[in-house]
Protein backbone atom coordinates (compact mmCIF):
# COMPACT_ATOMS: atom_id res chain seq x y z
CA UNK A 1 0.00 0.00 0.00
CA UNK A 2 1.36 3.43 -0.93
CA UNK A 3 1.13 6.48 1.27
CA UNK A 4 -1.83 8.76 0.75
CA UNK A 5 -3.31 11.94 2.17
CA UNK A 6 -5.92 11.29 4.83
CA UNK A 7 -8.72 13.79 5.34
CA UNK A 8 -11.63 13.96 7.78
CA UNK A 9 -14.06 16.61 6.54
CA UNK A 10 -16.79 17.72 8.96
CA UNK A 11 -19.41 18.79 6.40
CA UNK A 12 -20.69 17.71 2.99
CA UNK A 13 -19.27 20.81 1.17
CA UNK A 14 -15.85 20.06 2.71
CA UNK A 15 -16.23 16.45 1.59
CA UNK A 16 -17.09 17.43 -2.00
CA UNK A 17 -14.09 19.77 -2.16
CA UNK A 18 -11.80 16.98 -0.90
CA UNK A 19 -13.17 14.39 -3.31
CA UNK A 20 -12.90 16.66 -6.35
CA UNK A 21 -9.33 15.63 -7.16
CA UNK A 22 -7.69 12.73 -8.94
CA UNK A 23 -7.63 9.35 -7.19
CA UNK A 24 -9.60 10.51 -4.16
CA UNK A 25 -11.69 7.78 -2.56
CA UNK A 26 -14.24 7.88 0.22
CA UNK A 27 -13.66 5.65 3.22
CA UNK A 28 -16.71 4.68 5.20
CA UNK A 29 -16.64 1.12 6.53
CA UNK A 30 -13.52 0.38 4.54
CA UNK A 31 -14.56 -3.23 4.11
CA UNK A 32 -13.94 -3.09 0.36
CA UNK A 33 -11.57 -0.16 -0.04
CA UNK A 34 -8.93 -1.22 2.49
CA UNK A 35 -8.47 -4.76 1.12
CA UNK A 36 -8.26 -3.24 -2.40
CA UNK A 37 -5.57 -0.79 -1.26
CA UNK A 38 -3.67 -3.51 0.59
CA UNK A 39 -3.57 -5.67 -2.51
CA UNK A 40 -2.66 -2.69 -4.73
CA UNK A 41 -5.84 -3.23 -6.74
CA UNK A 42 -6.66 0.43 -6.22
CA UNK A 43 -4.42 3.47 -6.21
CA UNK A 44 -5.30 6.34 -3.93
CA UNK A 45 -3.74 9.74 -3.49
CA UNK A 46 -6.37 10.88 -1.04
CA UNK A 47 -8.52 8.86 1.35
CA UNK A 48 -11.44 10.72 2.89
CA UNK A 49 -13.09 9.43 6.06
CA UNK A 50 -16.81 10.28 5.88
CA UNK A 51 -17.70 9.04 9.35
CA UNK A 52 -17.20 12.37 11.07
CA UNK A 53 -19.77 14.21 8.95
CA UNK A 54 -22.83 14.59 11.18
CA UNK A 55 -25.19 15.10 8.23
CA UNK A 56 -24.21 11.70 6.83
CA UNK A 57 -24.46 9.66 10.03
CA UNK A 58 -28.11 10.28 10.95
CA UNK A 59 -31.41 8.54 10.38
CA UNK A 60 -34.26 11.04 10.28
CA UNK A 61 -37.98 10.81 9.60
CA UNK A 62 -39.23 12.83 6.62
CA UNK A 63 -42.31 15.02 7.01
CA UNK A 64 -44.32 12.91 4.55
CA UNK A 65 -43.66 9.71 6.53
CA UNK A 66 -40.58 8.58 4.62
CA UNK A 67 -37.15 8.03 6.10
CA UNK A 68 -33.78 9.57 5.30
CA UNK A 69 -30.68 7.51 6.05
CA UNK A 70 -27.28 9.21 5.88
CA UNK A 71 -24.86 7.43 3.56
CA UNK A 72 -22.35 6.84 6.36
CA UNK A 73 -24.85 5.22 8.77
CA UNK A 74 -23.61 1.75 9.70
CA UNK A 75 -25.35 -1.52 8.92
CA UNK A 76 -25.62 -2.20 12.68
CA UNK A 77 -27.37 1.11 13.32
CA UNK A 78 -29.85 0.41 10.52
CA UNK A 79 -30.48 -3.18 11.61
CA UNK A 80 -31.17 -2.00 15.18
CA UNK A 81 -33.21 1.07 14.25
CA UNK A 82 -36.77 0.71 15.55
CA UNK A 83 -38.22 2.75 12.72
CA UNK A 84 -36.38 0.76 10.04
CA UNK A 85 -37.41 -2.55 11.64
CA UNK A 86 -41.03 -1.40 11.86
CA UNK A 87 -41.43 0.29 8.47
CA UNK A 88 -38.75 -1.21 6.21
CA UNK A 89 -38.06 -4.68 7.64
CA UNK A 90 -36.58 -6.07 4.41
CA UNK A 91 -33.83 -3.45 4.67
CA UNK A 92 -33.16 -4.22 8.34
CA UNK A 93 -32.89 -7.90 7.41
CA UNK A 94 -30.67 -7.24 4.38
CA UNK A 95 -28.05 -5.07 6.08
CA UNK A 96 -27.62 -7.74 8.75
CA UNK A 97 -26.43 -10.08 5.97
CA UNK A 98 -23.42 -7.89 5.10
CA UNK A 99 -20.25 -9.65 6.28
CA UNK A 100 -20.24 -10.36 10.01
CA UNK A 101 -21.20 -8.40 13.11
CA UNK A 102 -17.79 -6.67 13.26
CA UNK A 103 -18.07 -5.74 9.58
CA UNK A 104 -21.62 -4.44 10.10
CA UNK A 105 -20.29 -2.23 12.91
CA UNK A 106 -18.19 -0.43 10.26
CA UNK A 107 -19.94 -0.99 6.91
CA UNK A 108 -22.12 1.88 5.68
CA UNK A 109 -25.28 1.91 3.60
CA UNK A 110 -23.70 4.37 1.17
CA UNK A 111 -20.67 2.14 0.78
CA UNK A 112 -22.83 -0.87 0.02
CA UNK A 113 -24.55 1.17 -2.73
CA UNK A 114 -21.55 3.04 -4.18
CA UNK A 115 -19.32 -0.02 -4.27
CA UNK A 116 -21.78 -1.09 -6.98
CA UNK A 117 -21.37 -4.82 -6.50
CA UNK A 118 -24.14 -6.71 -8.33
CA UNK A 119 -24.36 -8.84 -5.17
CA UNK A 120 -24.69 -5.94 -2.67
CA UNK A 121 -27.08 -7.24 -0.03
CA UNK A 122 -28.74 -3.95 0.96
CA UNK A 123 -29.49 -2.82 -2.58
CA UNK A 124 -32.40 -5.07 -3.72
CA UNK A 125 -34.46 -4.10 -0.66
CA UNK A 126 -33.79 -0.40 -1.34
CA UNK A 127 -34.93 -0.86 -4.95
CA UNK A 128 -38.10 -2.69 -3.88
CA UNK A 129 -38.99 0.13 -1.55
CA UNK A 130 -38.46 2.64 -4.38
CA UNK A 131 -35.57 4.34 -2.56
CA UNK A 132 -33.92 7.50 -3.85
CA UNK A 133 -30.20 8.20 -3.86
CA UNK A 134 -29.50 11.82 -2.92
CA UNK A 135 -26.33 13.03 -4.61
CA UNK A 136 -24.54 16.29 -3.92
CA UNK A 137 -21.76 17.89 -5.93
CA UNK A 138 -20.14 21.16 -6.89
CA UNK A 139 -22.96 21.83 -9.37
CA UNK A 140 -25.76 21.16 -6.90
CA UNK A 141 -27.96 18.30 -5.80
CA UNK A 142 -29.75 15.58 -7.72
CA UNK A 143 -31.80 12.57 -6.71
CA UNK A 144 -32.00 9.33 -8.67
CA UNK A 145 -33.75 6.05 -8.12
CA UNK A 146 -31.19 3.77 -6.50
CA UNK A 147 -31.13 1.47 -9.55
CA UNK A 148 -30.23 4.40 -11.82
CA UNK A 149 -26.91 4.84 -10.01
CA UNK A 150 -25.28 1.69 -11.35
CA UNK A 151 -23.57 1.54 -14.74
CA UNK A 152 -21.64 -1.73 -14.34
CA UNK A 153 -19.79 -3.83 -11.78
CA UNK A 154 -18.07 -1.34 -9.45
CA UNK A 155 -19.18 1.61 -11.57
CA UNK A 156 -21.72 4.35 -10.86
CA UNK A 157 -22.95 7.59 -12.43
CA UNK A 158 -21.26 9.62 -9.66
CA UNK A 159 -18.87 12.24 -11.04
CA UNK A 160 -15.55 12.96 -9.37
CA UNK A 161 -17.07 16.05 -7.71
CA UNK A 162 -20.15 14.20 -6.48
CA UNK A 163 -20.94 12.16 -3.37
CA UNK A 164 -23.89 10.08 -2.24
CA UNK A 165 -25.14 12.03 0.78
CA UNK A 166 -28.16 9.98 1.80
CA UNK A 167 -30.85 7.50 0.81
CA UNK A 168 -34.54 8.38 1.07
CA UNK A 169 -37.06 5.61 1.64
CA UNK A 170 -40.47 6.85 0.56
CA UNK A 171 -43.54 6.54 2.78
CA UNK A 172 -45.23 3.27 1.84
CA UNK A 173 -48.94 2.86 1.13
CA UNK A 174 -51.05 0.66 3.41
CA UNK A 175 -50.96 -3.06 2.70
CA UNK A 176 -47.39 -3.11 1.50
CA UNK A 177 -44.84 -5.79 2.35
CA UNK A 178 -41.36 -6.58 1.09
CA UNK A 179 -39.09 -9.57 1.63
CA UNK A 180 -35.46 -10.19 0.59
CA UNK A 181 -33.94 -13.64 0.33
CA UNK A 182 -30.60 -14.70 -1.05
CA UNK A 183 -28.99 -18.02 -1.78
CA UNK A 184 -25.48 -18.72 -0.49
CA UNK A 185 -23.73 -22.10 -0.17
CA UNK A 186 -22.75 -21.20 3.41
CA UNK A 187 -25.33 -19.57 5.63
CA UNK A 188 -23.04 -16.77 6.87
CA UNK A 189 -20.17 -14.64 5.58
CA UNK A 190 -20.82 -15.36 1.93
CA UNK A 191 -21.72 -13.58 -1.28
CA UNK A 192 -25.14 -14.17 -2.84
CA UNK A 193 -25.21 -16.55 -5.80
CA UNK A 194 -28.57 -14.91 -6.44
CA UNK A 195 -30.87 -12.72 -4.38
CA UNK A 196 -34.41 -11.46 -4.83
CA UNK A 197 -36.33 -8.72 -3.05
CA UNK A 198 -40.07 -8.64 -3.70
CA UNK A 199 -42.40 -5.89 -2.61
CA UNK A 200 -46.13 -5.89 -3.22
CA UNK A 201 -48.96 -3.51 -2.37
CA UNK A 202 -52.52 -4.83 -2.23
CA UNK A 203 -55.78 -2.89 -2.59
CA UNK A 204 -58.93 -3.42 -0.50
CA UNK A 205 -59.94 -6.36 -2.73
CA UNK A 206 -56.54 -8.01 -2.23
CA UNK A 207 -55.48 -7.26 -5.79
CA UNK A 208 -51.85 -6.39 -6.40
CA UNK A 209 -51.67 -2.70 -7.32
CA UNK A 210 -47.91 -2.25 -7.10
CA UNK A 211 -44.97 -4.64 -7.33
CA UNK A 212 -41.26 -3.94 -7.33
CA UNK A 213 -38.93 -6.89 -7.69
CA UNK A 214 -35.16 -6.47 -7.59
CA UNK A 215 -32.52 -9.08 -8.39
CA UNK A 216 -28.97 -9.41 -7.05
CA UNK A 217 -25.97 -11.22 -8.53
CA UNK A 218 -27.65 -12.03 -11.84
CA UNK A 219 -26.39 -9.20 -14.04
CA UNK A 220 -23.69 -6.54 -14.29
CA UNK A 221 -25.71 -4.38 -11.87
CA UNK A 222 -28.59 -5.04 -9.46
CA UNK A 223 -31.66 -5.30 -11.74
CA UNK A 224 -35.39 -4.64 -11.60
CA UNK A 225 -37.42 -7.64 -12.82
CA UNK A 226 -39.93 -5.64 -14.84
CA UNK A 227 -41.52 -8.55 -16.73
CA UNK A 228 -42.14 -10.28 -13.41
CA UNK A 229 -43.68 -7.11 -11.97
CA UNK A 230 -46.02 -6.85 -14.98
CA UNK A 231 -47.36 -10.39 -14.45
CA UNK A 232 -48.46 -9.39 -10.95
CA UNK A 233 -50.22 -6.05 -11.43
CA UNK A 234 -54.01 -6.32 -11.21
CA UNK A 235 -53.94 -9.96 -10.10
CA UNK A 236 -54.92 -11.66 -6.87
CA UNK A 237 -52.03 -13.47 -5.11
CA UNK A 238 -51.91 -17.20 -5.79
CA UNK A 239 -49.23 -19.86 -5.98
CA UNK A 240 -49.82 -20.16 -9.73
CA UNK A 241 -49.38 -16.41 -10.17
CA UNK A 242 -46.14 -16.43 -8.20
CA UNK A 243 -44.83 -19.37 -10.26
CA UNK A 244 -45.47 -17.30 -13.38
CA UNK A 245 -43.78 -14.26 -11.83
CA UNK A 246 -40.79 -16.44 -10.92
CA UNK A 247 -40.51 -17.69 -14.51
CA UNK A 248 -40.69 -14.10 -15.79
CA UNK A 249 -38.05 -12.97 -13.28
CA UNK A 250 -35.73 -15.74 -14.49
CA UNK A 251 -35.99 -14.23 -18.00
CA UNK A 252 -35.45 -10.72 -16.61
CA UNK A 253 -32.13 -11.91 -15.15
CA UNK A 254 -28.98 -11.83 -17.27
CA UNK A 255 -26.52 -13.88 -15.24
CA UNK A 256 -23.07 -15.14 -16.15
CA UNK A 257 -21.26 -18.38 -15.37
CA UNK A 258 -18.64 -17.88 -12.67
CA UNK A 259 -17.09 -19.71 -9.74
CA UNK A 260 -20.16 -19.14 -7.58
CA UNK A 261 -22.66 -20.64 -10.00
CA UNK A 262 -23.67 -21.18 -13.61
CA UNK A 263 -26.00 -18.83 -15.44
CA UNK A 264 -28.64 -21.57 -15.72
CA UNK A 265 -28.45 -22.32 -12.01
CA UNK A 266 -28.77 -18.64 -11.17
CA UNK A 267 -31.86 -18.32 -13.36
CA UNK A 268 -33.35 -21.29 -11.55
CA UNK A 269 -32.53 -19.67 -8.19
CA UNK A 270 -34.18 -16.43 -9.27
CA UNK A 271 -37.43 -18.20 -10.13
CA UNK A 272 -37.49 -20.05 -6.80
CA UNK A 273 -36.50 -17.04 -4.67
CA UNK A 274 -38.98 -14.82 -6.50
CA UNK A 275 -41.84 -17.23 -5.78
CA UNK A 276 -40.78 -17.64 -2.14
CA UNK A 277 -40.32 -13.94 -1.44
CA UNK A 278 -43.68 -13.11 -3.02
CA UNK A 279 -45.40 -15.82 -0.97
CA UNK A 280 -43.74 -14.63 2.19
CA UNK A 281 -44.58 -10.96 1.54
CA UNK A 282 -48.20 -11.97 0.90
CA UNK A 283 -48.28 -13.87 4.19
CA UNK A 284 -47.57 -10.62 5.99
CA UNK A 285 -50.66 -9.06 4.40
CA UNK A 286 -53.23 -11.86 4.07
CA UNK A 287 -54.05 -14.52 6.65
CA UNK A 288 -54.36 -18.17 5.63
CA UNK A 289 -52.90 -20.25 2.82
CA UNK A 290 -52.49 -18.99 -0.70
CA UNK A 291 -54.97 -20.34 -3.24
CA UNK B 1 3.05 12.09 9.04
CA UNK B 2 -0.25 12.66 10.83
CA UNK B 3 -0.36 12.47 14.58
CA UNK B 4 -3.10 10.59 16.46
CA UNK B 5 -4.28 10.52 20.07
CA UNK B 6 -6.45 7.79 21.48
CA UNK B 7 -7.30 5.95 24.65
CA UNK B 8 -5.83 2.46 24.42
CA UNK B 9 -6.86 0.06 27.19
CA UNK B 10 -7.66 3.01 29.42
CA UNK B 11 -4.35 4.76 28.86
CA UNK B 12 -3.87 7.90 26.73
CA UNK B 13 -1.46 7.35 23.88
CA UNK B 14 -0.46 9.60 21.04
CA UNK B 15 2.12 9.75 18.34
CA UNK B 16 2.82 9.98 14.65
CA UNK B 17 1.67 7.25 12.35
CA UNK B 18 1.81 6.72 8.59
CA UNK B 19 -1.60 7.08 6.93
CA UNK B 20 -1.33 3.57 5.50
CA UNK B 21 -0.71 1.89 8.88
CA UNK B 22 -3.47 -0.57 9.67
CA UNK B 23 -4.95 -0.45 13.15
CA UNK B 24 -3.82 -4.01 13.82
CA UNK B 25 -0.23 -3.14 12.86
CA UNK B 26 -0.33 -0.04 15.03
CA UNK B 27 -1.50 -2.14 17.98
CA UNK B 28 1.04 -4.94 17.45
CA UNK B 29 4.08 -3.07 16.10
CA UNK B 30 3.85 0.46 17.52
CA UNK B 31 2.20 -0.40 20.84
CA UNK B 32 3.75 -3.89 21.16
CA UNK B 33 0.42 -5.41 22.18
CA UNK B 34 0.64 -8.76 20.42
CA UNK B 35 -2.49 -10.36 21.89
CA UNK B 36 -4.42 -9.12 18.84
CA UNK B 37 -3.63 -11.58 16.07
CA UNK B 38 -3.53 -11.42 12.28
CA UNK B 39 -5.03 -14.41 10.54
CA UNK B 40 -6.55 -13.89 7.11
CA UNK B 41 -5.80 -10.15 6.88
CA UNK B 42 -8.95 -9.78 4.74
CA UNK B 43 -11.74 -9.14 7.26
CA UNK B 44 -12.94 -12.73 7.39
CA UNK B 45 -11.38 -14.77 10.21
CA UNK B 46 -11.87 -12.46 13.19
CA UNK B 47 -8.58 -13.10 15.00
CA UNK B 48 -7.85 -9.32 14.92
CA UNK B 49 -11.09 -8.21 16.63
CA UNK B 50 -10.75 -5.28 19.03
CA UNK B 51 -13.27 -2.77 20.37
CA UNK B 52 -13.42 0.77 19.01
CA UNK B 53 -15.71 2.94 21.13
CA UNK B 54 -17.21 -0.21 22.62
CA UNK B 55 -18.03 -1.94 19.35
CA UNK B 56 -16.24 -4.98 17.96
CA UNK B 57 -14.37 -4.33 14.71
CA UNK B 58 -11.81 -6.12 12.60
CA UNK B 59 -8.61 -4.16 13.11
CA UNK B 60 -7.05 -5.49 9.88
CA UNK B 61 -9.62 -3.44 7.96
CA UNK B 62 -9.23 -0.10 9.68
CA UNK B 63 -6.52 2.48 9.43
CA UNK B 64 -4.81 3.64 12.61
CA UNK B 65 -5.64 7.25 11.65
CA UNK B 66 -9.33 6.36 11.85
CA UNK B 67 -9.19 5.81 15.62
CA UNK B 68 -7.89 9.30 16.35
CA UNK B 69 -9.98 10.47 19.32
CA UNK B 70 -11.48 7.02 19.96
CA UNK B 71 -11.33 4.49 22.79
CA UNK B 72 -9.71 1.26 21.73
CA UNK B 73 -9.73 -1.90 23.84
CA UNK B 74 -7.66 -4.97 23.01
CA UNK B 75 -7.56 -8.35 24.73
CA UNK B 76 -4.85 -6.97 27.04
CA UNK B 77 -7.32 -4.38 28.32
CA UNK B 78 -9.98 -6.80 29.60
CA UNK B 79 -8.46 -8.22 32.78
CA UNK B 80 -8.21 -6.17 35.98
CA UNK B 81 -4.70 -6.81 37.23
CA UNK B 82 -4.43 -10.56 37.88
CA UNK B 83 -8.19 -11.01 37.77
CA UNK B 84 -9.47 -12.23 34.42
CA UNK B 85 -12.53 -10.66 32.79
CA UNK B 86 -15.59 -12.92 33.32
CA UNK B 87 -15.55 -13.85 29.62
CA UNK B 88 -11.87 -14.83 29.79
CA UNK B 89 -12.55 -16.86 32.94
CA UNK B 90 -15.50 -18.56 31.19
CA UNK B 91 -13.25 -19.59 28.27
CA UNK B 92 -10.75 -21.00 30.79
CA UNK B 93 -13.36 -22.91 32.81
CA UNK B 94 -15.13 -24.33 29.74
CA UNK B 95 -12.05 -25.24 27.71
CA UNK B 96 -13.13 -22.72 25.09
CA UNK B 97 -9.78 -22.87 23.33
CA UNK B 98 -7.50 -25.41 21.77
CA UNK B 99 -4.50 -23.85 20.00
CA UNK B 100 -5.56 -20.41 21.21
CA UNK B 101 -4.89 -18.45 18.03
CA UNK B 102 -8.50 -17.35 17.49
CA UNK B 103 -9.16 -16.85 21.22
CA UNK B 104 -8.40 -13.12 21.62
CA UNK B 105 -10.75 -12.32 18.73
CA UNK B 106 -13.38 -14.76 20.02
CA UNK B 107 -13.30 -13.21 23.49
CA UNK B 108 -13.45 -9.63 22.20
CA UNK B 109 -16.35 -10.50 19.86
CA UNK B 110 -18.13 -12.36 22.66
CA UNK B 111 -17.88 -9.45 25.12
CA UNK B 112 -19.54 -7.12 22.58
CA UNK B 113 -22.06 -9.78 21.51
CA UNK B 114 -23.46 -10.59 24.96
CA UNK B 115 -23.53 -7.04 26.35
CA UNK B 116 -27.02 -6.50 27.75
CA UNK B 117 -28.07 -10.09 26.99
CA UNK B 118 -27.14 -12.43 29.91
CA UNK B 119 -29.50 -15.15 28.66
CA UNK B 120 -28.26 -15.18 25.09
CA UNK B 121 -29.27 -18.35 23.23
CA UNK B 122 -27.00 -20.81 21.50
CA UNK B 123 -28.42 -19.75 18.12
CA UNK B 124 -27.74 -16.07 18.83
CA UNK B 125 -24.17 -16.91 19.84
CA UNK B 126 -23.53 -19.03 16.76
CA UNK B 127 -24.93 -16.31 14.50
CA UNK B 128 -23.11 -13.57 16.40
CA UNK B 129 -19.78 -15.36 16.03
CA UNK B 130 -20.18 -15.85 12.27
CA UNK B 131 -17.18 -13.60 11.70
CA UNK B 132 -14.83 -15.56 13.98
CA UNK B 133 -13.27 -18.71 12.62
CA UNK B 134 -11.70 -21.38 14.84
CA UNK B 135 -9.48 -23.56 12.69
CA UNK B 136 -9.35 -26.20 15.44
CA UNK B 137 -13.17 -26.25 14.97
CA UNK B 138 -13.66 -26.11 18.73
CA UNK B 139 -16.96 -24.28 18.42
CA UNK B 140 -18.91 -26.45 20.87
CA UNK B 141 -16.91 -25.32 23.88
CA UNK B 142 -16.61 -21.77 22.56
CA UNK B 143 -20.41 -21.52 22.55
CA UNK B 144 -20.55 -22.98 26.08
CA UNK B 145 -17.92 -20.47 27.20
CA UNK B 146 -19.77 -17.51 25.71
CA UNK B 147 -23.01 -18.61 27.36
CA UNK B 148 -21.27 -18.93 30.74
CA UNK B 149 -19.45 -15.63 30.20
CA UNK B 150 -22.73 -13.87 29.41
CA UNK B 151 -24.26 -15.11 32.68
CA UNK B 152 -21.17 -14.10 34.66
CA UNK B 153 -21.16 -10.64 33.09
CA UNK B 154 -24.83 -10.27 34.03
CA UNK B 155 -25.59 -8.53 30.75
Amino acid sequence: MDLFNFQTPRSIPELIAAKNSANAWLLAGGTDLIPQLKEDRRKAETIIDVKKIAAMTNISAEQDGGLNIGAAVTATTIAQSEIVCASYPALAYSVALIGSRQVQNRASLGGNVCNAAPSADAVPALMSYGALANIEGTKGKRSLMVEEIFTGPGRTVLEQDEVLASITLPALPENTAAVYQRFTPRREMDIAVAGVSSRITLDANSKIVDAKIALASVGPTPLRAKAAEMTLIGEVPSLKLFEAAGAAAASDASPIDDTRGSADYRRHLVSVLCRRTLASATKELIQGDLP
Amino acid sequence: MPSISLTLNGRSVSGEVETKTLLVDYIRENQKLTGTHVGCDTSQCGSCVVHVDGKSVKSCTMLAVQVDGSEVTTIEGLATGEELHPMQEAFRQNHGLQCGFCTPGMVMSAVDLVAGNPDISETEIREGLEGNICRCTGYHNIVKSVQAGAKAMGG
